[in-house]
């Protein structure tokens, strides 16, 4: 069926609220930049201060990127877990990925302690700490994907997604008891995410990777759709059941893991910004889903980034909270409205 | 006129692969679905009416015995050729969403559309025969849990006709509905067979209607499964096998259960 119009007005509207709030994104902060200057910049030309240029180019643009590919990943990554599992409360963390990425991290800022100080030197650069978290994340996907091919029961992937959270969480609190101050301060501001402090380099990398799960993630619209009716269903229709849920386990584990590795664990995106799409589109059809999803989520990371550095306030928010604060309530409000 | 066989089971023994032994349910079980028919399966609860279906459909596989699909074994089907030769209306719930009645019969077209599932005229033109014979093209744009029961049922089989299959399997479709559904059910069904040439094979508990409606019955019973005309089971009181209690009889002349 082709898209109604009211569809189609809609993505135009959200459209535009995202090109708006990407704009607003890199001109606001400590010092306000004029939108023009921002296009002039952007288009090749110069902007009026070259202190402006320099904030644009080395400081807004990365974090506006990142914000962009952080939203569009997360949600997505919600998007097939809440469908493949068939629960509204399945978020991309659910497979225990961050906690996989929580851990390596733990691991080496904790740790590092125990190791000469030439070596902890070493781990505790921002490459050393983006490795560990890989390397976590990377870790748990394969232990979910053996138990996966195990398993036949998709539920129990579920629940062993959280075993695999808990496990490693246990390890953590272990870990930080036995750590100083120092660096459990540096831990938990590792934990609340960040979406600023990225190089050019590490943006090519995050975005290759998000750009791989998104292409996954597109391939599995059609299979995405028949499973709206349940396993049997979907497999009567042709479905290869099991090639599927491999294809988006992997997918939401390279969202989800690239993600955590650069800008730590981003809560609660992931979990209500697919909710919002379908609240605000009104379907199921994952073909509709999949590009509403990328947009709100894009643009809710946007959002979310402009109010942890509201102008006239000297500090910043934590992402992570802002996430929360300011997500919860938008989620709660559109269930109440829909209701009554 | 001679009639084409769709699926024919010979010697088929269903049951569970177990470690250490194989749970047989039930043996020797020699079928043909024909197109154009339809044909009940029934039995008491826990004879393995579900299980035998299972099997049928290919969801798992017999113990022995071989089971052929338009002449080819249904183990050597690729999920998607088998989406094309077999449609099915099962008894679980569909998980909440926010599915139309038009976009559920329409994902019964999947096995023909392309990598994103493009609807092409065909596939349209099939979705919309579907909701016409079924008679619920006038809920296409209602949500699917907007609609009541009765027409849920309905809509579920539009989509296994959506499908296009020559065989189509139902587990238990007049269950949870009230008399008038049951009726309205089983007519479409029957309708179905003789205008569309589909084999149809459904189980059910409501025997007297199944008597009445269908062309053929299987009926498993502890000892065997057996197929036939209902007129033929009644003269060889094969009804009164199926439920082994003194407390219920079947009376040939009324041609339903009574309880003495």
């Amino acid at each position: 069926m082709a898209p109604k119009q009211s569809t189609l007005l809609l993505f135009i509207l959200i459209g535009i609220g995202f090109l708006c709030l990407f704009f607003t994104n890199i001109s606001l902060g400590s010092i306000t930049i004029p939108i023009q200057d921002i296009i002039h910049s952007l288009s090749g030309g110069e902007a009026s201060k070259t202190t402006w240029e320099y904030i644009i180019i080395n400081y807004r643009l990365p974090k506006a990127i990142t914000a962009v590919l952080v939203g569009m990943g997360l949600s997505i990554s919600g998007l097939l877990m809440q469908t493949l599992f068939r629960n509204p409360l399945a978020g991309p963390y659910v497979l225990g990925l961050s906690s996989g990425s929580s851990l390596g991290v733990a691991f080496v800022i904790l740790g590092a302690g125990f190791l000469s100080p030439f070596l902890s030197n070493i781990l505790l650069s921002s490459y050393g700490i983006v490795l560990a978290s890989t390397l976590g994340s990377v870790l748990v996907l394969l232990a979910v994907l053996t138990v996966a091919q195990r398993l036949r029961d998709t539920m129990a992937i579920l629940i062993v997604g959280l075993m695999f959270g808990s496990f490693t969480s246990a390890i953590v609190s272990t870990l930080s008891y036995f750590s100083t101050a120092d660096q459990l301060q540096k831990f938990t501001f590792w934990s609340m995410g960040s979406l600023g402090n990225l190089s050019w380099n590490s943006i090519l990398i995050l975005t290759v990777a998000v750009i791989i799960g998104l292409l996954l993630s597109l391939y599995c619209i059609k299979p995405l759709n028949a499973l709206l009716l349940g396993e049997n269903y979907a497999k009567s229709m042709g479905l290869n059941f099991n090639k599927t849920r491999l294809i988006i386990i992997l997918a939401t584990s390279i969202l989800a893991g690239s993600i955590t590795a650069y800008a730590g664990p981003i809560a609660f995106i992931g979990l209500a910004v697919p909710h919002i799409a379908k609240l605000v589109f009104q379907t199921s059809n994952h073909l509709i889903l999949f590009w509403s999803t990328l947009l709100i989520g894009a643009s809710m990371m946007l959002l979310c980034d402009l109010i942890s550095q509201l102008p006239g306030f000297e500090t910043t928010l934590p992402i992570n909270a802002v996430t929360s604060l300011f997500g919860a309530p938008i989620v709660i409000w559109l269930l109440v409205r829909k209701r009554s | 006129m001679s009639t084409t066989t769709i699926l024919k089971a010979s010697n088929v023994n269903i049951g569970y692969f177990d470690k250490k032994k194989n749970n047989t349910i039930a043996t020797a079980i020699s079928l043909s679905l024909e197109e154009g028919k339809l044909i009940a399966l029934i039995g008491a609860n826990g004879i393995g009416k579900s299980t035998l279906l299972r099997t049928l459909t290919g969801i798992q596989k017999p113990l022995s015995g071989t089971i052929s699909l338009n002449g080819k074994e249904i183990e050597s089907y690729s999920p998607s050729e088998l989406s094309q030769t077999l449609s099915v209306v099962l008894t679980e719930k569909l998980p909440p969403s926010n599915l139309t009645v038009f976009e559920l019969v329409a994902l019964g077209r999947q096995p023909y559309t392309n990598w994103i599932g493009t609807l092409t005229e065909t596939d349209i033109m099939q979705v919309n025969k579907a909701l016409e014979l079924t008679q619920i093209a006038h809920l296409a744009t209602k949500k699917h849990f907007e609609i009541s029961d009765g027409q849920l049922q309905n809509v579920l089989v539009a989509r296994a006709l959506a499908q296009d299959t020559p065989l189509i399997i139902l587990d238990e479709p007049t269950t949870h509905l009230d008399l008038l559904h049951k009726v309205a059910l089983f007519k479409l069904l029957k309708k179905l067979s003789k205008e569309t040439q589909k084999c149809i094979l459904f189980s059910t508990h409501d025997i007297d209607m199944a008597i009445q409606l269908s062309d053929e019955m299987i009926i498993m019973t502890p000892e065997t499964v057996v197929q036939d005309e209902p007129c033929n089971f009644i003269s060889k009181g094969t009804f009164s096998t199926i439920f082994n209690d003194e407390n219920i009889n079947f009376d040939a002349n009324k041609g339903k259960f009574v309880i003495s």
